[in-house]
């Protein structure tokens, strides 16, 4: 349910944790890879052993660049801190990150349907090895033992802090979504959500519009968009029934169960620990010359807001109506097969309906332009374009050849004409039923025709001559 | 020094031992042997080492004589045996840092300053002792025991290093490596009466050294002349990529200029640290060595560095807060000891408080007081505050002068138990130290006499950022004034 229409508004600020796609981690020369044999992408550094120094991947540096350019920050001059907590997966007991000079500031991020997202920061920090708890269920308090696994230890992160911009958990998941596709376009990140190279906490609090913001619990473990949207709209829900009962919400962070549906208790503010930042003595300042920004921002790709609003431009549409279309990487064909004379706006609809299929990117613009222009011209059928692209994009063949090969080729106006007055005469009690009102019986009188012509018949055509005969027929007995 | 025949000759200085191996006139098999054989005479009394890797040493040597043998260099260090303190890691052989939480640990990676000794021909004989974690100026608080001055047994050689120095002092070894603090090379180095330099901060790669406080760590020599002290830090210095705070300098020339002299070289006396606090004997030798640089050409005068007077309490703030961070790793789960217990947080807990000594502790809890939520700002933020105004007075004296010049140590080598109950008198110790950890600069201890009791005394050189040639150049008219 929408919590305004129950006079509540939802308040979400979301922070994204992205792996970064590099080929080393953060601060070592230990491969960054997913799905190796536990603890063999290590070394002294990513182990924490004593003696060990940090020294800065640059390439991270770059993505991180990259990042709060695509997302309309200010790249700044920033520092390391230390994020002091014990925890076993961490192999310094500190994790090193950014915190009040990150080298991202102040952007925002622009959802299909053109609203803003403000970005706060988005920063460098090194992710923590992964713990197994063996025994009890898998839950640490009845575990018998647990396993680390370090090969994640050191693996870079920039970390997304959205504004609390957001008020419904179909904003929230659009937001990822559109995160997700700028990542991958810009090729920061690979962002799977299911192998967490992507991840997702989300601050959610409700409040009557127009009153300050309420007390915001924090939701973590949301593995995919589906668990993403239930929990902001569980917590929600959860807060408003606290509040309608005149009950305080509790500042805290939250766990989402994906098997109950709802949210646990993990630790209250009270819980919340001191991390004791302080700048990193083992690293020097990041200040990315002005030049080297230049460069990273010249090979910035095009982000998918700017490709819906050029392809929306060009074909007529509105960005949000060929965000489909831009998603699935097809705007560069469409938009090249207009330039080559296709029809926009029937190119974008075969985009967007007819080329789902794996493939489909590759199709030769020009044959694509070439089969739109066969449409327009009356030579196939809707029916049969749709037939025929398909057939382009598995053999790669021209359209006119397949076409020619399936035998479309299309009616002249007399055939069809006979064609509709053969069916009529094979089937009187539809014809009659027909005519007196019945348009389900139009269709059997169409299959008829259908079949008669191998398909080949165009629909539409075929229902308007019924029509008209309908029209020129004797009123009912 | 004998011919090729091998028969031992007497022992050090490392440039004339690794000059005769070069050349084939002695072997390093037999300056190995030879200081294997002081050690096992006298180490038990003094205990200067944690491990002595006799075997390792001598198969090093033997392989170093078949390189000569075959017409090969081994490199500036051809044969030098060399102490190294326990908190420099060492590939396959124990690393403690004196600490039982470390009991055992053996580091699958040398330190970077071990890899260059090793490059230079040098043979590594021992680890040494040192306070816990290099946390303290006598190494009494060594989890392993106190290391005995080798002049005066009853006192204190120093520390932390205080392993590296009584091993030069004793003959077992002609260098030794140590790391500096807040005077932990230089301290113990006046004590005991050999040389000790701090270099500047990132001029020696910390890469394998255990951690204390990264921003004022800093690996040097120990030696029993300044020219073997250059040497070592030719050797050991420039830049590595492995440790970001390593300047981006090739190493400093210094034997070519240790005969250049001190003419016209301005010298400052630093008056903060002539005051209260330091005995008068003390005060008595820093103003001879200012005569003999005065006497050598130099242009001595009085400056002041007003700041320096806060070095003390801004160390005791910064440099707990950074070990409280750098230690948290010792939590039983990885390496080292482990203590085990109902739950991985009780285990943690169970482990350091078996695994760390007292001093270590209570550093710790200051370091982690001092960086907490509320207090951060009063504290870590003061105390950075006073290490950029004590940088700022530094700069500001090095406007005037060339060099500047101060006691090493308030006092001569004290008696165990002096200072163990009174943990403040202790840092004390440390006061003409520790503003060049604060500020980056380059220091190094002179042996410029003796006080009472015929206990050496040091006196100290200091120089601005990167200015270790002339700080030589000064050290050795001071040697040459003191023979």
């Amino acid at each position: 349910m929408s919590a305004t229409a129950t006079g509540w508004e939802t308040v979400v600020g979301l922070e994204v944790h992205c792996e970064l796609a590099t080929a080393t981690k953060l601060f070592c020369a230990c491969p960054n890879a997913f799905g190796a044999e536990p603890n063999t992408n290590v070394c002294p550094v990513c182990l924490g052993l004593p003696g060990s120094l940090p020294v800065l991947n640059e390439r991270a540096v770059e993505l991180a660049m990259r990042i709060g350019q695509a997302l309309h920050c200010t790249v700044k001059p920033s520092i390391f801190h230390r994020k002091n907590y014990f925890y076993p997966d961490m192999p310094k007991d500190y994790q090193i990150s950014q915190y009040d000079e990150p080298i991202n500031v102040d952007g925002y991020l622009e959802l299909p349907d053109g609203t803003r997202v403000g970005i706060e920061r988005a920063h460098l920090e090194e992710d923590t090895g992964k713990t197994t708890h063996v025994g009890g269920g898998g839950r640490i308090h009845e575990a018998t033992y647990s396993l680390v696994d370090y090969n994640r230890a050191g693996v870079p992160l920039v970390e997304i802090v959205a504004a609390p911009d957001i008020r419904s958990a179909d904003a929230a998941r659009a937001y990822v979504a559109e995160l997700r596709a700028i990542l991958v376009a810009i090729g920061a990140s690979d962002a799977r959500m299911e192998e967490g190279s992507l991840r997702v906490d989300a601050n959610v609090s409700v409040r009557r519009p127009g009153e300050p913001f309420g007390t915001r619990c924090e939701v973590k473990n949301l593995n995919s968009l589906r668990s993403l949207g239930r929990a902001i709209e569980f917590e929600a829900q959860r807060q408003i029934t606290l509040l309608e009962r005149g009950e305080a919400v509790v500042q805290q962070t939250r766990h989402w169960d994906e098997s109950d549906g709802r949210t646990h208790t993990l630790r209250s503010k009270e819980e919340a620990y001191d991390y004791r930042y302080f700048p990193e003595p083992d690293l020097v300042p990041v200040a990315p010359p002005g030049e080297w920004q230049d460069q990273v921002r010249a090979l910035l790709p095009p982000l998918p807001a700017d490709r819906r609003a050029h392809l929306a431009a060009v074909t007529g549409s509105t960005p949000a109506g060929v965000a489909l279309v831009v998603e699935r990487g097809l705007d560069g064909l469409v938009l090249a097969a207009v330039a080559a004379g296709a029809d926009p706006e029937r190119a974008l609809t075969h985009a967007e309906h007819n080329l789902s299929m794996e493939g489909a990117d590759r199709l030769d613009p020009a044959a694509f332009a070439r089969l739109v222009a066969m449409e327009v011209a009356g030579e196939l059928t809707a029916t049969q374009a749709k037939a025929v692209l398909v057939d382009m994009v598995e053999t790669g063949d021209p359209p006119d050849d397949i076409a020619r090969a399936r035998g479309f080729e299309a009616m002249g106006s007399d055939a069809l004409t006979a064609a509709v007055d053969e069916a009529i005469a094979a089937d009187p009690d539809a014809w009659a039923s027909y005519c007196g009102g019945n348009e389900k019986a139009k269709g059997a009188l169409v299959g008829r025709v259908m079949k008669a012509t191998r398909g080949q018949a165009d629909g539409k055509a075929v229902t308007a001559l019924l029509e008209e005969r309908r029209a020129a027929a004797p009123g009912p007995a | 020094m004998t011919g090729a025949g091998g028969r031992p000759g007497p022992r050090g200085p490392a440039h004339e031992i690794a000059a005769a191996v070069r050349r084939g006139e002695r072997t390093a098999a037999l300056v190995v042997d030879e200081y294997l054989e002081a050690i096992a005479a006298r180490e038990e009394e003094l205990h200067a080492f944690n491990v002595i890797t006799a075997e390792r040493a001598r198969e090093a040597a033997a392989l170093l004589d078949r390189r000569v043998a075959a017409g090969d260099d081994p490199g500036p260090l051809a044969g030098v045996p060399v102490a190294l303190k326990d908190n420099l890691c060492t590939r396959g052989v124990p690393t403690t840092c004196s600490s039982r939480i470390l009991a055992g640990w053996k580091p699958p990676y040398d330190a970077t300053v071990v890899e260059r000794l090793a490059a230079a021909g040098a043979v590594v004989v021992g680890k040494t002792n040192l306070d816990e974690f290099a946390m303290g100026s006598s190494t009494e608080h060594s989890a392993t025991g106190p290391t005995r001055n080798p002049v005066d047994t009853e006192r204190v050689p120093g520390g932390s290093s205080g392993g590296s120095a009584a091993a030069v002092a004793a003959g077992f070894a002609p260098i030794a490596l140590g790391s500096d603090t807040g005077g932990s090379i230089r301290q113990p180095a006046a004590f005991c009466g050999v040389v000790g330099v701090k270099p500047t901060y990132g001029r020696v790669s910390r890469y394998g050294l255990v951690a204390f406080a990264s921003s004022l760590d800093q690996i040097g020599p120990f030696a029993t002349t300044v020219a073997d002290a250059a040497l070592v830090l030719e050797v050991i210095a420039g830049h590595d990529p492995l440790d970001s705070t390593s300047v981006a300098e090739p190493a400093p020339d210094l034997l070519r200029v240790l005969d250049d002299g001190v003419a016209g070289l301005r010298v400052g006396v630093v008056r903060e640290l002539l005051g209260e606090g330091v005995d008068a004997e003390v005060v008595e030798r820093t103003r001879a060595a200012a005569e003999a640089l005065d006497a050598a050409g130099a242009v001595v005068d009085e400056v002041s560095v007003p700041a320096a007077a806060y070095g003390l309490s801004a160390y005791y703030l910064i440099a707990p807060a950074e070990a409280s961070s750098n230690l948290a790793r010792y939590d039983g789960v990885r390496y080292g000891l482990r203590v085990d217990a109902a739950s991985t947080a009780e285990m943690n807990v169970a482990t350091r408080t078996e695994g760390f000594g007292d001093e270590v502790k209570r550093r710790i809890m200051l370091g982690t007081y001092a960086l907490s939520a509320g207090y951060y700002d009063a504290y870590y933020g003061k105390a950075q505050r006073v290490r950029t105004l004590i940088i700022r007075d530094f700069d500001a004296a090095y406007e005037r002068v060339d060099l500047l010049l101060a006691p090493t140590t308030p006092t001569t080598a004290f008696r165990f138990g002096d200072k163990t109950g009174d943990p403040l008198s202790m840092y004390l110790s440390d006061v003409c130290t520790i503003p060049s950890n604060l500020s980056g600069h380059p220091a190094m201890s002179v042996p410029f006499g003796f006080g009472a009791g015929g206990l050496p005394i040091g006196v100290q050189v200091l120089a601005p950022a990167l200015g270790e040639a002339a700080m030589f150049r000064a050290a050795a008219v001071l040697e040459e004034a003191i023979k």
